[in-house]
Order: C-alpha cells, then sequence, then structure tokens
C-alpha cells in the first residue's frame, strides 16, 4: 500500500511524498513508515506514543478514528493519508484575559469582539519617554496584543517627574529594558517588541510596516516629520501629541481622508526657535494628559469605534484648563499626502530641520576642561549666561544673564572687545547664541561645550545639575 | 513568498465576503520551491466549524485528502491555506499559529470588515515542529493574467 506524506513532512522522509510499505494493518503501516524514517515519529507521535492530536490519518477517504484506528484492516491498492489539521480562527481570550478584561468585555463599544480587535492589533510607539511612558502603560494594560517601543536612551534622575514608566532604582538602566519588564509585569498576555535604535530614514519603514497604527511621542522636529513621512508611506495612522510647559497639542494623522503633519507644517520653524522640554521644561503632569489621550486616540481607531481627531487640532492649556480645537485642512498640494506627492520616500530631516547646519559646527568653543585652565591662568573672561532667570537660581558660574531671547535687544551691554564666553544648561541655546553675535560683530566669543551641566559634572561635583 | 494570480487572488478574497459574517476557508495548490510558492489555483471548502463559524474555521479532513489527491493527479501541491477575520485585522491569531501544522506552507488571511473585502496578509509558517513554530509575514506577488 501507499502512504502519502504531506509537503511539510516530506523532509522528515527523505523528501518523498509517498512511500510503499506492504502491512496488515495501520498501526503496522505507520510503524514501518516510522522505523524507515525515524525522524517522522516525534512528528506523528506524542509522548505517549499516540498519534498526535492534530494529526488526521485517512485509509483511502475515511479517517481511521471513526473505523478500528490502528487496528484497521488494510488491503493492496489502499492509500493511507496523512493530513495534518487545518484551523484556526480570529482570537481567543482565555478565562484568565476574560477575567482581566472584565470591565471591557461588558461595554457594548468593545465586548469580546472588540477586546479581540485589540488583542491583534498592533501598535507602535515613537519614544519611551513623557508621552511614551503612560501610553506604553496604558495600551498594555488595555490589552494592545503587540506593542512595539523604539528607544535608544538610558533612564535619567531628571526623567522621573514625568516618565511614570521607571522609578528610582531604573536610572541607568536602559529605558527598553525597563519598560519591557514593567510592561510585562503589568500584562504577560502581550508581545513586546523593543527596538533599542534610533527611528531613522534607514529603518523606519521597516519598523512602521510592522504594526497597525503608531503613536508618535518624539520630542524632536526631525523625527516628527520623520514619523509622519513614514506614516503617509506606509498608509498607517499617526497619532500625534506634542507638550510644552503647560500646553499641548493632539490630532491623527496620515488617515487617507485627512491632513498629516506636513499640511499643518509644510516646513519645520528656523533651528532653535523653538525650545526643547530640556531647555524649557515642562509641567510633569502634561505627558500624562496629552500620552493618555493619544492612548484614547490610539484604542479608538484599534476598535474602529467613536470619531477619530481627524482633521482637527486639539490645543490643550493646562494653565487655564481650557481644551480648544482647531479644523485642519488636508492640503492638496502637500508633498508627501497631496494629490501629487513629491517626496516619496524618506530624506534626510537632521538637514530638512537645520539641526545639523554647517554654522552651528563651525562656532568656535572651548571645552569646561579648557576654560577652568583659562580662569585659573587668570586670563581676562567675560562669561555670558543665556538662560533663563529661574535656571540662573539653580545654579551658575557667575556670569552675566541675558537670556537668549532677549540677546538681540540687549545686546549693546556686551563689549565686543572682550573675550566671551557663552553658556547655557547643555550648549544648545549658547552655540545659536555665538552664532548670533558673530554675525553681530563680535568677533571673540565662543561657547562652552556641554554648558553648565559639563561644569557640573567633571570641574565641580559639588554644583546640582539639572 | 507566494505568487498568485489576479484571478485566483481576488476569488478567495470575495470567498470571505460571500461567507461573511462566518470566516471562509479553503486550500492553496501549486508548486513550491525553496521560499517561493506560486498557487495556480484554489480550492474552496467548506467551514466545517459549526459551533462558532464567525470565529473560528476548520477545514474537513476528507476533504482535504480528497483535494490533495486530485492535485496529485495534475502535479500539483498543498502550498498553503487561506481564511477570512470577519471584522478582525488580516493578521494571525493565536488560535491560527497554535492551530497551523503545515510548516513551510503560506496561510493567507483576508480582513472582510462589514461584508467588503480588504487587506490580505500572507504568513508563512516556519519552524520544524511544535515548539519552534512561528509565523513570519511574507510577500504576496500578484500576477496579471500570465496564465489563460
Amino acid at each position: 500500500m501507499k502512504i502519502f506524506i504531506p509537503a511539510p513532512l516530506r523532509q522528515f522522509a527523505g523528501t518523498r511524498s509517498a512511500v510503499e510499505v506492504s502491512a496488515k494493518t495501520v498501526g503496522e503501516a505507520l510503524g514501518m513508515l516510522v522505523a524507515e524514517h525515524p525522524d517522522l515519529k516525534r512528528h506523528l507521535y506524542a509522548e505517549d506514543g499516540k498519534l498526535r492530536a492534530f494529526i488526521n490519518v485517512y485509509l483511502n477517504d475515511e479517517d481511521i478514528r471513526y473505523l478500528d484506528k490502528d487496528a484497521t484492516l488494510v488491503e493492496e491498492g489502499d492509500t493511507l493519508s496523512i493530513v495534518p489539521s487545518i484551523a484556526g480562527g480570529t482570537i481567543a481570550l482565555s478565562q484568565d484575559e476574560i477575567l482581566r478584561y472584565s470591565r471591557h468585555l461588558v461595554m457594548p463599544e468593545v465586548g469580546l469582539e472588540g477586546q479581540g480587535r485589540l488583542k491583534s492589533s498592533r501598535i507602535l510607539c515613537v519614544g519611551a519617554g513623557g508621552l511614551g511612558s503612560p501610553l506604553a502603560l496604558y495600551l498594555a494594560a488595555a490589552g494592545v496584543g503587540t506593542i512595539g517601543i523604539v528607544d535608544f536612551d538610558v533612564v535619567d534622575a531628571t526623567n522621573l517627574q514625568r516618565q511614570v514608566l521607571y522609578s528610582t532604582a531604573d536610572v541607568g538602566r536602559k529605558k527598553l529594558d525597563s519598560a519591557v519588564e514593567r510592561l510585562r509585569g503589568l500584562n504577560p498576555f502581550l508581545e513586546i517588541r523593543p527596538f533599542e535604535t534610533r527611528l531613522s530614514s534607514e529603518n523606519a519603514l521597516d519598523i512602521v510596516r510592522q504594526f497597525d497604527l503608531v503613536v508618535d511621542g518624539t520630542d524632536n522636529f526631525a523625527t516628527r516629520y520623520l514619523v509622519n513621512d513614514a506614516c503617509v508611506l506606509c498608509e498607517k495612522p499617526n497619532v500625534y501629541g506634542s507638550i510644552f510647559r503647560f500646553e499641548g497639542q493632539l490630532s491623527v494623522f496620515a488617515l487617507r481622508e485627512g491632513p498629516c503633519y506636513r499640511c499643518l507644517h509644510p516646513e519645520p520653524p528656523p533651528p532653535g526657535l523653538v525650545p526643547s522640554c530640556a531647555e524649557g521644561g515642562v509641567l510633569g503632569i502634561l505627558p500624562g494628559l496629552v500620552g493618555v489621550m493619544q492612548a484614547t486616540e490610539a484604542l479608538k481607531l484599534a476598535l474602529g469605534r467613536g470619531e477619530p481627531l481627524v482633521g482637527r487640532l486639539l490645543l490643550i492649556d493646562a494653565l487655564q484648563m481650557r481644551f480648544r480645537e482647531l479644523r485642519l485642512r488636508k492640503d492638496p498640494n502637500c508633498p508627501v499626502c497631496g494629490s501629487h506627492p513629491t517626496i516619496r520616500r524618506l530624506i534626510d530631516y537632521e538637514q530638512f530641520c537645520g539641526s545639523r547646519s554647517e554654522a552651528a559646527t563651525r562656532i568656535p568653543e572651548v571645552s569646561v576642561e579648557e576654560l577652568k585652565l583659562e580662569l585659573d591662568a587668570g586670563r581676562d573672561l567675560y562669561l555670558l549666561d543665556v538662560r533663563e532667570p529661574q535656571e540662573y537660581q539653580i545654579c551658575n558660574l557667575g556670569g552675566h544673564l541675558i537670556p537668549v531671547g532677549e540677546l538681540p535687544r540687549r545686546m549693546h551691554e556686551l563689549d565686543p572687545s572682550r573675550d566671551i564666553v557663552a553658556h547655557c544648561r547643555s550648549g544648545g541655546r549658547s552655540a545659536r547664541a555665538v552664532e548670533f553675535l558673530r554675525r553681530s560683530g563680535f568677533g571673540k566669543v565662543r561657547n562652552l561645550v556641554g554648558g553648565i551641566r559639563a561644569w557640573a559634572e567633571r570641574i565641580d561635583r559639588g554644583m546640582p545639575r539639572y | 513568498m507566494v505568487k498568485i494570480d489576479e484571478k485566483e487572488y481576488e476569488e478567495l478574497r470575495r470567498h470571505g465576503e460571500e461567507t461573511y459574517p462566518h470566516e471562509s476557508c479553503g486550500v492553496l495548490l501549486g508548486c513550491g520551491e525553496g521560499d517561493e510558492r506560486v498557487v495556480v489555483r484554489i480550492a474552496r471548502c467548506e467551514n466545517v466549524r459549526v459551533d462558532s463559524l464567525r470565529d473560528r474555521y476548520r477545514i474537513d479532513g476528507r476533504e482535504l485528502v480528497r483535494i490533495a489527491s486530485a492535485a496529485r493527479e495534475r502535479g500539483e501541491d498543498i502550498v498553503g491555506f487561506y481564511h477570512s477575520h470577519p471584522d478582525h485585522p488580516a493578521r494571525w491569531s493565536q488560535t491560527d499559529l497554535a492551530e497551523a501544522h503545515w510548516p513551510g506552507c503560506s496561510y493567507l488571511i483576508t480582513r472582510i470588515a462589514s461584508g467588503r473585502r480588504e487587506e490580505t496578509n500572507s504568513f508563512v509558517l516556519e519552524g520544524t515542529g511544535e515548539v519552534d513554530k512561528r509565523f513570519r509575514e511574507e510577500e504576496i506577488q500578484v500576477t496579471h493574467g500570465n496564465r489563460s
């Protein structure tokens, strides 16, 4: 008789699709088959020696389970087919999951079907910082089946004021390690996919394609444009949020019918015009507020329920506790989502946003060590501090305080013949100040690399860092 | 990668619309070499999972034996399967993985949203057995009328 081997098992049967044996019963025939091809045994039989539950054996076209099983008599000319079962289904919730999600399951808008949708949905969080923390926690708690997180940072003490994913003991650890541990602890029924990398033009499409939607928790313009363009190109919704001090913004971009981030901001602001949260600060609660709203929009999209924040920009002013909404229109001439797009693949976003301008790299610089040597040697230096007054109160080097925004109208306070060293917290704002002053005729002005933070880390360890 | 002609591709997608809100299912026949499977024919199957048609499917083994034997006579082989996910994403579920036992085969899943066919994705089952099996998303190359 002939035994037909299905394609997946042929590699264990010398790549043959059929084997001839001479036997009296089905059991004997199968025994001869595995004697000839021992590798097949573990694929056909369980540990207890019984046929595996998903392996069906048909004598001609009858299931041997409904005949005499192994003892079924066979005749010359019969065929035996080994057929692994073919089955599946959308989703199954275990008893533990049903209990866990019971407050969702009793809601008409979610129910078993909705919870199944959440379980089979895949959401990418770009950034595991202020926005990413509440976002990832709530998505995990809600039962989003696959959560991707892109981050390459290490937990810093200054993160703990708002990044609730981390505890004090995590300072110094990789954010992804702590995040994955915390999220798995919160909900073990999920797949967490960490990407320990900086999202870039090289990897963004590969990463974004693995998910159904993206939530943008980034804090810089270059990555924001990158996320937007990648989402438009991959046709994935982009839940956008941004924060500054007491203010937040929220919208859903890159849906076919709605606008994208570029429709709202075709060009990035000039570098340095919009201060980052590190420079300008942020109320610790703000990313919580905005991140949870982003999570809400992401869940609505995954469930296919409600009216998503498409074509609307929500403006949050926590100081007044007022919410306003602006209508956004899709720009038919948008270079990425318009009717005749000119951006069809990812570009160099650092260059686009001017964050790697040549001027910024050409300005004269001085390290904190060199500055210390020059000061100790009694060199006549004029220290210019371009931070804000409240930062000056935390720590200072005794420099003359002119916040960078006031520099154009207070420039006359400075003597162009003096050797000036400008500094801020970490070197970004002072670089812009130096660039501005040199263009205004100050020939001997240098930037302190790493700012007062580097000074506190490497020269004066007694000075507070912030 | 799985290659399939537009005619068969749209037929298997339409099958999901016809059975909506129940799951459709069927077999992909053709030939496979390395990581490439070429579908030349699809065989519609009846979903015999009577208890929960909306979210489960099972192909009757007898039907499969008949399909496999007819395919053999034409020199074809089983290279994969398809099914629909009514009102669910075209992603494999834990149930799909748990019940997948054909490594090297393509599993095509079509999302049917409110009765209309939406996206179709394909996942090839990898691994050598139950312990290490996993789905990997693969490209579907839809060809246009290369055959009559």
